[in-house]
């Protein structure tokens, strides 16, 4: 049994599930910035005492499931979503939905996926794929930051979706159903409500570790590493800070680039100067985090390792924050006409 | 980023695929553009995996020296926490912390080890010997 399915390369994978999905079932106007901008993908977290890999824990996007939730919602589409305790009961229903014609998205881990160079497989269990099919005993996968669709065994399949440890996916599978025409005025509620709903993520919620405050209070702590935890666990953590902002999914600039790129796709359903202007602040932004991964690596090669080294480092978060800052602050202060 | 700007470093995901980044073309307006890899991201990549290679090596000098059983060192060379572990194997935390005692371990039923050599993918035998199994991973 095989879907007609278009496998299409993205640069984050929930987005790209999202998008392929939705064009599967006839939704042509979602593109991979668009997904990501109504789903309030944008976002910064440093949770100091969350451990991910015996690293800290950052986060430059919101939590694994929300950007396909909010995006289809905001069109008005159904999700059926489901997980499992039994294995035979998760293979059974992946192929009752492949015998209806449903393309399923399926949460795997990373770790055990064939097809990932070694060097990426860690227990990340929030990565997403698209199963669209059977053949000779094999699963039709499209993966979106793969550049041509490959294949699972039943398995292989198996055992990624029943990855363990946090965030374990548990078989979960989920597809769209849609319930009417999507329209432009659809999009056009959904792009504003999913600016505001950032908005309120970056500059609102309380406490100092989320948004915008989490950059400032990062660049603050980092410039405590090189006393507070020594040469070498510092040039860990910034490592991961940069694998976190850099690594496949994210675009480039820590999903900077991505939502610079929403921005101008907004202002075709939003004719407003600003957005334009704020989209450029925002690639601005990317580059910045750009820059400073470059003075981070220099620290974790060893080049650098002065205090001055690191205040630098740790300035280079403070200018960040202060300048998504005032991209949030005067994206909130368009007024919304249409 | 412009699009002239998005590096091409080869690394190792560039030998499987290249990912998709998005930058600005001349004018300003966002397209998107293939990369092979970044030199910066794969120095972090590397610094991760050097720090997994010691954490072995440290668990290793442990087992030798008899202060943990071999399981520590497969649950390092695959990455594991105990949760992880507990989890794949469907112990509870308690017991994996109880099987890393050398002295529990030597005491575990054929069956039990089973379920520790499946997930760590070597025989049984295998998981007595901790040494040979790193180029495996």
């Amino acid at each position: 049994m095989k879907i007609e399915f278009e496998h299409i390369q993205a640069a984050h994978c929930e987005n790209g599930v999202t998008v392929s999905l939705l064009k599967n079932i006839g939704v042509q106007k979602i593109t991979e910035p668009l997904a990501f901008g109504i789903g309030s993908g944008l976002f910064f977290t440093y949770i100091p005492l969350l451990k991910v890999n015996k690293g800290p824990a950052f986060a430059f996007r919101t939590m694994p499931g929300l950007i396909f939730k909010r995006t289809c919602r905001a069109l008005d589409i159904t999700v059926r979503r489901k997980r499992f305790h039994r294995k035979e009961k998760a293979q059974a229903y992946l192929e009752d939905c492949l015998q209806a014609g449903h393309a399923v998205g399926c949460q795997v881990g990373v770790y055990f996926l064939p097809y990932f160079p070694k060097e990426y497989r860690f227990h990340f269990n929030a990565h997403n794929l698209i199963v669209y099919g059977k053949d000779q005993g094999r699963y039709l996968v499209s993966d979106p930051i793969m550049e041509h669709p490959t294949t699972l065994s039943d398995l292989e399949l198996e055992r990624v979706r029943f990855a363990r440890g946090v965030l374990s996916p548990r078989g979960q599978l989920y597809y769209p159903v849609a319930n009417g025409p999507i329209t432009d005025e659809l999009i056009r509620k959904g792009i504003r409500r999913g600016i505001k709903r950032n908005i309120g993520d970056m500059l609102h919620i309380p406490g100092p570790i989320a948004g915008v405050s989490g950059i400032r209070y990062t660049g603050r702590r980092i410039k405590k590493w090189r006393d507070s935890l020594g040469l070498k666990q510092a040039g860990l953590y910034l490592a991961q800070l940069v694998r976190m902002q850099e690594e496949i999914g994210t675009g480039g600039g820590g999903f900077r680039y991505i939502y610079a790129a929403f921005l101008q796709e907004a202002f075709a359903y939003y004719p407003d100067d600003v957005l334009m202007e704020i989209s450029s602040s925002f690639t601005r932004s990317g580059d910045l985090w750009r820059t400073a991964a470059v003075q981070a690596a220099g620290i974790y090669k060893g080049r650098l390792g002065s205090q001055a080294d690191f205040d630098q480092m740790g300035d280079y978060l403070l200018e960040i924050a202060e300048l998504e800052r005032q991209c949030f602050t005067s994206l909130s202060k368009i007024k919304w006409t249409v | 980023m412009k699009k002239e700007e998005v590096p091409q470093d080869p690394g190792s995901l560039g030998k499987v695929t290249k990912e998709l980044c998005y930058a600005t073309d001349d004018t300003g307006k966002y397209t998107t553009e293939l990369s092979q890899g970044w030199e910066v991201k794969m120095g972090a990549l590397d610094v991760a995996w050097q720090d997994i290679a010691e954490r072995v090596a440290a668990a290793k000098e442990k087992v030798m020296r008899r202060q943990a059983s071999p399981l520590l060192y497969f649950m390092e060379l695959k990455l594991m926490d105990v949760a992880v572990l507990a989890g794949y194997t469907g112990f509870w935390k308690w017991q994996v912390r109880r099987h890393l005692r050398p002295a529990v371990f030597s005491k575990l039923s054929e069956r039990k080890l089973r379920r520790y050599a499946e997930i760590f993918e070597v025989s049984i035998s295998d998981l007595n010997s901790v040494s040979g199994h790193e180029d495996r991973v």
